[in-house]
């Protein structure tokens, strides 16, 4: 399959936004290009597994390379992986959500739609990346339509919020750039120097390059999966956002980052996250409880679900840390499934501000009587943030658990042990959060007169539950397709050990 | 049929019912007024198909009841080798189980639908139950032992779910809430408990962790065995904190606290799931695991044991000072899992060592039905008083003659009267704690006497004393609907104790001859009598005595009916210590010091910004100085670089 066509489709989507004439009109061509893409999305899946029946060496399929920068080696190169294209399934469902949920606006809907979608077309281009110039091209042309959307779109403190996004976000850009640049320095060993990833993985930098540019790339990509300490965009950037753009955000944009740390400072440089592992376990366990006791004291719906979100992308790290397959492999489905369910969590909270116009759990409360349907979405993505089984979270932390086990480290299994008891502080403040807003007596008169979900919203819920669901059910159809490609990864670490 | 089919029959009609009930309940009228029906009929079915494996299992499989997967399926293989299987597990213990499960659930089932039939979420009610039930039976045939745990999370969803059922009540949530949260907390112990078995023994799996780590000439064995965490070993560990999580499923001490609240839940619900299946989890998993326990680690049984013991007396101590009906009957239903617990713990493996563990299991499968029974009892009585106070009851033998009779019928069986169920299993717990440790025999004795006062507090205050004027409604005893779940299942506490359970029950699957022995029996017997005379003393006529004794006995009795202040001591744990010690630190440090510091550093860039525009200030003069010293700073490193 002609992978370009992953990035032409939102292209084409977002200039036939630009000649909309209504809100209907730009609404429609997104959610038209939105499931194409999704569809694209899927066919990319049945394509690749047929691909990989008959080739089972190539760690990459359907790549295809322009010339871009020559003098520099900067090639546009492109190619997926069982990785890459969970991502791929995981960012088109989020989109087709968001924008079956941003069914009313009042103004600069063009705009909106449009940003929308440049954004997700910025996440694609990331995720189908081979090259690290080319990647790092498609991650800044994800980041700037985020400032705009909660600059212009948001609520609250919306500009502060977008400001300290956008510059904390660029900051970990900087920091990216350093590695990258240093990677490419020092990748002369191999003749010419290159941006290519495939190079760079078969031939990696020197142990002391190695050792000096890892943390660059692994702290960058993590401010944008909110590692302890560059998490503290999260909770603002979140909560201010429109909920279409919190979707995107803790659903995508979140997950650019774990890829990141993944695919390029793990894979390119594994002797330095051999060495380095101790610190990112250390900063993930941090993370996970920190986030988790954090989460407790707050008391809006939306900075509940974005420090619950610094809590659980966490656990991405954690499973990346532990540099083993079964922890890696968790890592992976830990952000396709956290992806999901916050994408599903915000939508149902954006539906009860909607209506109720508050998000602070102190005013909500009996919801379940009034709005059955938006406050059951709340209660299963509650329950699938605390791990319930039969939803993806478990699945996804379970395999992170057993994975992290695998060390019998002394150190690394108090780590796991604090991770395993975020669960247990998972529970109370989900519990306390569904317990007060949606159960409990009606607080407010007016809550009486409020309607349940229309069908676009319906719609979107189940779009994303069904993924949650299914993976939930039948974790076996996501592990093989990621298992393969965990393979050639960790392959390298453990030649290191 | 094939077993493997009858299984998952079994499984699959409480999973329909819960998916039909739950997913198009609330949007459709038919099925809004008929999901009573459905849901019976499909628990209907569900029993059928169990009655018919277990009874086929039992009945021909003579002598020995020997262990069969009945299918295994990969459901997530992890990279180390390691899996979670789905499969089922047919032994004696899980078959008895299906048979209790599907049997007490479908009285649930039947007696709900006159006790819930105006509740506006009927539908909802019966998909609770559905997913209950369903979850409860995966849990029961469980191949592994993570799938265990899954279903252990959903079991505990589920009654999340039907504690809080009416949920605009605030007590119902927060008592939903508390059951979830201890639980979870003992699942957490559970969870690693799980990872430090299967890393060792290298599989989750039932049979291949047992075959492994109960074998001391196995390599993993050995592994376990040499691992250690603060002296004590990786296979003590593991097996004490997946005994945590049975804890806390099964309220043992101290983990017992969410228990007395999940009575916020529709009575039928506290019937099923927590006083016959759901709590008895724990003494399952035990049983489960038994061999492991039994051979590689006998201490940790001794453990068990005084845990078992300590929470029968505790509970039995409380439950003489409480004045909710359903309360009192929590208690009892924790002061009863104590003896099925400290019954394993007395217990060893194979043959006539296993006396204990077929004891256990004896009680518990005897208690799933008077205790049921007891429950259903109670709903019938709340439904025609209309309260849950014991003081607004009295008197109602005359009113309600079926309830009464079955009332009384399960009193006796848990007070371990002849010829009645318990009886027959409470003597072989006490018989095989005789053999074991007389200390925890002479204790579990003295609850029994316990046992058989507060039950017939309970028993004479509600029938006998005096009638209360509020309680003269006209309105009978209930539907029949109500009613025939009461009769079958007093027929049960009347007969089921004498089936030969040693017989076909056991822990290695070789029947144990069943013995009564009559000397034996007498003093437990006596104390019986006593505890119910002594009850009928006191409260067959309202009087002052009681009152008087609770006055002569001081602080010591407040502190008994105040559960002993373990409520607090867990309030303030959580509330001072983890709230106020950790949680808000946490808010605080994030929104003060860590967001604090980028915001000193936008602070510091935009004020060395404000420095910095200074130099552009357009005077010629000064950009010519700043010209100059460059040339001059530029050639001396020149001229130094080429020196």
């Amino acid at each position: 399959m002609n992978l370009l066509l992953l990035i032409i489709i939102p292209f084409l989507t977002a200039v036939v936004i630009l000649t909309a004439k209504d809100f209907k009109q730009s609404r429609s061509i997104a959610l038209v290009g939105a499931s194409i893409q999704l569809v694209l999305a899927f066919f990319l899946l049945n394509q690749y597994q047929a691909a990989k029946a008959l080739v089972q060496t190539e760690a990459f399929v359907f790549e295809q390379s322009f010339e871009w920068f020559p003098s520099l080696g900067i090639q546009f190169l492109i190619g997926v992986d069982g990785i890459s294209i969970a991502m791929i399934l995981l960012t088109a469902l989020v989109v087709v959500a968001g924008i079956l949920v941003s069914f009313t606006m009042e103004e600069l809907h063009k705009e909106f739609f449009f940003l929308l979608i440049l954004l997700s077309l910025g996440a694609y281009g990331f995720f189908i990346s081979l090259d690290i110039f080319t990647l790092f091209f498609f991650l800044e042309v994800a980041v700037i339509p985020k400032f705009l959307l909660i600059g212009i779109w948001g609520s609250g403190a919306k500009q502060k919020s977008a400001m300290k996004l956008a510059l904390m976000l660029m900051g970990g850009s900087a920091l990216i750039m350093v590695g990258l640049i240093g990677l490419y320095y020092f990748s002369n060993e191999t003749g010419n120097r290159s941006f290519n990833m495939l190079v760079l993985a078969q031939y990696p930098i020197s142990y002391a390059a190695q050792l000096v540019f890892f943390p660059f790339l692994f702290a960058g990509f993590g401010v944008f999966t909110a590692l302890f300490p560059f998490h503290t965009w999260v909770p603002d950037g979140h909560s201010s956002a429109p909920t279409a753009a919190s979707m995107f955000l803790a659903g995508i944009s979140m997950k650019l980052g774990g890829y990141g740390c993944l695919r390029v400072a793990t894979y390119l440089m594994p002797d330095a996250a051999v060495h380095y592992a101790p610190i990112i376990i250390t900063l993930a366990s941090i993370a996970i409880i920190y986030g988790a006791f954090a989460t407790l004291m707050q008391t809006d719906l939306k900075y509940i679900n974005a420090y619950s979100s610094i809590s659980h992308c966490g656990f991405v790290i954690l499973g990346i840390g532990m540099l083993n397959k079964t922890a890696i492999v968790g890592a992976v489905m830990q952000m396709v499934s956290h992806g999901l369910m916050t994408a599903l969590f915000f939508a149902a909270i954006g539906m009860m501000y909607q209506r109720t116009h508050t998000r602070l759990v102190s005013q909500l409360g009996g919801l379940l009587k009034v709005m059955p349907f938006i406050s059951s979405v709340f209660v299963i993505a509650g329950l699938c943030s605390l791990g319930l089984p039969g939803f993806s979270g478990f699945v996804s932390e379970m395999t992170v658990f057993v994975g992290a086990w695998q060390n019998p480290n002394f150190w690394y299994r108090l780590a796991t042990i604090l991770a395993c008891a975020s669960i247990v502080v998972t529970a109370v403040y989900i519990l306390r959060a569904a317990g007060s807003s949606v159960m409990g007596p009606i607080t407010q008169k007016n809550f009486l007169h409020l309607t349940d979900a229309q069908w676009n919203e319906k719609l979107a819920a189940i779009v994303l539950l069904s993924g949650i669901v299914i993976i939930g059910i039948a974790p076996f159809l996501l592990t093989d397709l990621l298992s393969s490609s965990t393979d050639v990864l960790v392959e390298k670490i453990i030649n290191t050990f | 049929m094939q077993n493997t089919n009858l299984v998952l029959l079994t499984l699959a009609s409480p999973l329909l019912a819960f998916l039909l009930l739950g997913i198009f309940g609330s949007s459709s009228n038919w099925l809004k007024k008929g999901a009573g029906i459905i849901g019976t009929l499909l628990m209907a079915v569900s029993f059928f198909f169990a009655s018919q494996l277990s009874l086929a299992y039992f009945l021909n499989q003579t002598p020995n009841h020997t262990q069969q997967i009945l299918f295994s399926y990969t459901w997530l293989q992890f990279g180390s080798g390691l899996s979670i299987d789905m499969g089922a597990l047919l032994d004696a213990t899980s078959a008895m189980m299906l048979l209790v499960v599907t049997f007490i659930s479908l009285m649930v089932h039947v007696f709900s639908l006159g006790y819930m039939h105006n509740d506006e979420r009927f539908a909802s009610y019966y998909a609770y139950l559905g997913l209950f039930t369903f979850s409860m039976l995966g849990l029961v045939i469980s191949a592994n032992i993570f799938q265990i745990y899954m279903f252990w999370e959903l079991v505990g969803v589920s009654s999340f779910l039907l504690i809080g059922y009416y949920f605009n009540k605030q007590s119902a949530v927060a008592a939903a809430k508390k059951a979830f949260i201890v639980t979870r907390f003992a699942d957490l112990g559970f969870l690693i408990g799980i990872l430090t078995l299967g890393y060792y023994g290298e599989s989750f799996d039932f049979l291949t962790l047992i075959g492994r780590l109960s074998d001391v000439q196995s390599p993993q064995f050995a592994a376990i065995g040499v691992a250690s965490f603060a002296g004590i070993s990786a296979l003590t560990w593991g097996l004490l904190l997946v005994f945590m999580g049975g804890a806390g499923k099964s309220a043992m001490f101290p983990l017992h606290i969410w228990l007395p609240d999940a009575m916020e839940g529709p009575t039928p619900v506290s019937a099923l799931i927590h006083a016959a299946t759901m709590v008895v989890a724990g003494v399952f998993l035990v049983a489960r695991l038994f061999p492991i326990f039994a051979i590689a680690a006998p201490h940790t049984l001794d453990i068990i044991a005084y845990i078992g013991i300590f929470s029968a007396l505790f509970a039995a101590l409380i439950a003489c000072t409480q004045t909710d009906i359903k309360r009192v009957l929590a208690y009892s239903t924790m002061s009863q899992i104590g003896f099925m617990m400290f019954a394993l713990g007395v217990s060893g493996y194979g043959a006539e060592n296993g006396a204990g563990f077929s004891a256990s299991l004896f009680h518990l499968f005897t208690h799933a039905f008077f205790k049921s029974l007891l429950f259903l009892g109670a709903g019938a009585i709340i439904h025609y008083v209309h309260s849950n106070e014991m003081e607004d009851m009295g008197g109602l033998r005359k009113h309600m003659p079926i309830t009464h009779i079955s009332f009384l019928i399960a009193c006796l069986a848990i007070s371990g009267i002849p010829p009645f169920a318990g009886f027959f299993s409470k003597e072989a717990i006490l018989h095989a704690a005789y053999q074991s440790n007389p200390a925890i025999y002479y204790m579990a004795l003295f609850t029994s006497f316990l046992t058989a006062f507060y039950m017939f507090r309970l028993y004479f205050s509600i029938f006998w004393s005096t009638q209360k004027a509020a309680q003269d409604n006209a309105h009978g005893e209930g539907t029949w609907s109500m009613k025939i779940p009461l009769i079958l299942l007093a027929i049960a506490s009347v007969l089921f104790g004498f089936i030969p359970f040693s017989e076909y029950v056991s822990t290695d699957g070789k029947p144990i001859a069943t013995h009564l022995d009559v000397l034996f029996s007498i003093a437990p017997v006596t104390l019986g009598v006593l505890g119910i005379l002594l009850a009928k003393q006191l409260y067959q006529k309202a009087s002052v005595k009681p009152q008087k004794i609770a006055l002569a006995l001081g602080s010591a009795y407040g502190f008994v009916k105040n559960k002993f202040y373990i409520d607090e001591v867990y309030q303030y744990i959580t509330k001072k210590m983890l709230f106020a010690w950790v949680a808000r630190p946490a808010a605080w440090i994030d929104k003060n010091i860590i967001d604090g510091f980028y915001l000193l550093l936008a602070q510091l860039t935009q004020f060395s910004s404000v420095y910095i525009k200074g130099i552009q200030s357009g005077k010629v003069q000064a950009y010519a100085m700043y010209f100059f010293a460059g040339i001059l700073s530029l050639a001396s490193l020149l001229f130094y670089v080429l020196k």
